[in-house]
């Protein structure tokens, strides 16, 4: 049985994404802990809520984290999760992120649409990878944020366009470690499949 | 694209023996009548794109149970959950947050202390909080010049009042000035529900949802008043919100969210089937 951790540094609402990878047939634990976390077959980073409050509360793992993702140990970050991978983003005061995949975390420029960008919303996938394998090109998953990454073509698993094309879907140069700005863990079947995926990778 | 959703919620309120049930139900195929995780799951396999429960109990007992009833529902629904009704608190958040809920809706303790708005979007983020606005047409234009006034379906001028207590007390507050206040303190939606049509089936109060759409950048979630798809529809096309919750008529039978998103399809509306 895969060992899956789920790194807990906030406030959020981790029991959607436990019991999601739990379905998956994982054995899955919510853990700070630097030994359980290297220990892992596998690493989740979730997260809700300000970047600036994600990298503080994580200061303490970074190391470790540099250290999974260059040993090749599988990692996906959801939701902020995603966007703390990146290098930087400017949420409130600039912040730097993890820097384990190359790209910036931008606000969605003005516009008449709303934000939050809240819903289903279809995705492209653009390039093969095992996170998305059976996932039908242009299925709806759903998002919930009003910052976006920004990151190069070799870097987008998948793509969304919400008035700007942005990155649904992130992924470093050894394919290791990996983000989605959707909620795989609330966007049903498609979601769970995608959960099942990273799992099956670990 | 992203998608209209269709949010089906839940009233769940307590039976005689303590147990939690969904208010208005009629489902007799269920496994067990009324039972509010087992509707969850069958409106998650119709396609709902997310659903609301409304605790409707608003008692300290009634609380626990309400919160079983969210951990048994994120267990095994993987869409996503707002719960409301007596949201009175930090904690209050806290607590649903935990148990599985991804937004939490607050209504008439926004009202009394509107700063709950700010410290809550602060703390769980804004797409956490839903601010729920009920409100009531008052036609007494005359005597209220500070108030936004909208033209009725028959141009007859009204304001839109705030109501609180689920609908009994009147609190003097325009609902577009409030809308905009909440969303100033970081709302990251509105759940917007007309006294007015609440309950009626005359399909959904257009002009202040039109009006909310239009002055917010924020999502607007329109309720109150659907009794058929068309009303869905109307309140996309006419009222320009971003997402139709509705109740009775998912409950009763009479159409299923499937039926719902395949009429809405026919007609060019963007929705996730």
């Amino acid at each position: 049985m895969k060992d899956i951790v789920i790194i807990d540094y906030g406030i959020g609402n981790l029991r959607s994404v436990y019991k999601g990878l739990e379905h998956t047939g994982a054995s899955v634990s919510i853990t700070g802990d630097p030994e359980k976390i290297l220990a892992a077959d596998g690493v989740i980073l979730p997260g809700v809520g300000a970047f600036a409050d994600a990298m503080k509360n994580i200061e303490d793992l970074k190391g470790v984290l540099a250290e999974c993702a260059d040993s090749g140990k599988p990692m996906l970050g959801i939701c902020l999760g995603e966007q703390i991978l990146m290098d930087r983003s400017e949420e409130g005061r600039p912040t730097s992120g993890l820097g384990l995949i190359h790209g910036n975390v931008l606000r969605f420029p003005p516009s008449r649409l709303k934000i939050p960008h809240i819903g289903w919303n279809s995705i492209q996938i653009t390039q093969e990878h095992p996170l998305l394998v059976d996932i039908p090109d242009g299925s709806y998953v759903y998002f919930v944020h009003s910052y976006y990454v920004d990151t190069t073509q070799e870097n987008i698993l998948a793509a969304c366009e919400y008035g700007v094309t942005f990155a649904a879907a992130v992924v470093n140069g050894p394919g290791n470690v990996m983000g989605t700005q959707f909620h795989p863990e609330k966007s049903g079947d498609i979601g769970l499949k995608i959960l099942h995926n990273f799992v099956k990778m670990c | 694209m992203l998608t209209k959703r269709i949010i089906p919620c839940l009233d769940v309120t307590l039976n005689e023996a303590g147990g939690t049930v969904v208010k208005g139900i009629e489902f007799t195929d269920l496994k067990k009548a009324g039972d509010p995780v087992e509707l969850a799951k069958r409106y998650n396999e119709q396609g709902a794109d997310e659903l609301v429960f409304l605790d409707i109990t608003a008692s300290h007992e009634g609380r626990g149970t309400m919160v079983n009833v969210i951990e048994r529902t994120a267990d095994e629904v993987f869409i996503p959950l707002t719960v409301g009704g007596g949201i009175n608190s930090i904690e209050d958040i806290r607590q649903v947050l935990r148990a599985g809920a991804d937004k939490v809706s607050i209504n008439t303790a926004a009202v009394k202390d509107p700063d709950l708005i700010r410290r809550s979007s602060q703390v769980f983020g804004s797409q956490c909080i839903v601010t729920a606005i009920d409100c009531k047409r008052n036609l007494d234009v005359a005597n209220n010049p500070d108030k936004t006034v909208l033209d009725l379906e028959d141009s007859t001028p009204a304001w839109y009042e705030v109501v609180i207590y689920g609908g009994r007390k009147p609190t003097g507050i325009d609902a577009v000035q409030w809308a905009k206040k909440v969303e100033e303190l970081g709302s990251g939606e509105i759940l917007l529900t007309s006294m007015d049509r609440d309950g009626t089936h005359d399909g959904f109060d257009i002009p202040i949802t039109r009006k909310l759409s239009e002055e917010l950048g924020i999502p607007v979630i329109a309720s109150g008043g659907v009794g058929n798809p068309q009303h869905i529809y109307e309140g996309f096309i006419k009222g320009k919100a971003d997402a139709a919750l509705a109740a009775s008529i998912f409950h009763f039978g009479e159409y299923t969210v499937q039926d719902v998103k395949a009429y809405l399809r026919e007609r060019s509306i963007p929705v996730r089937l």
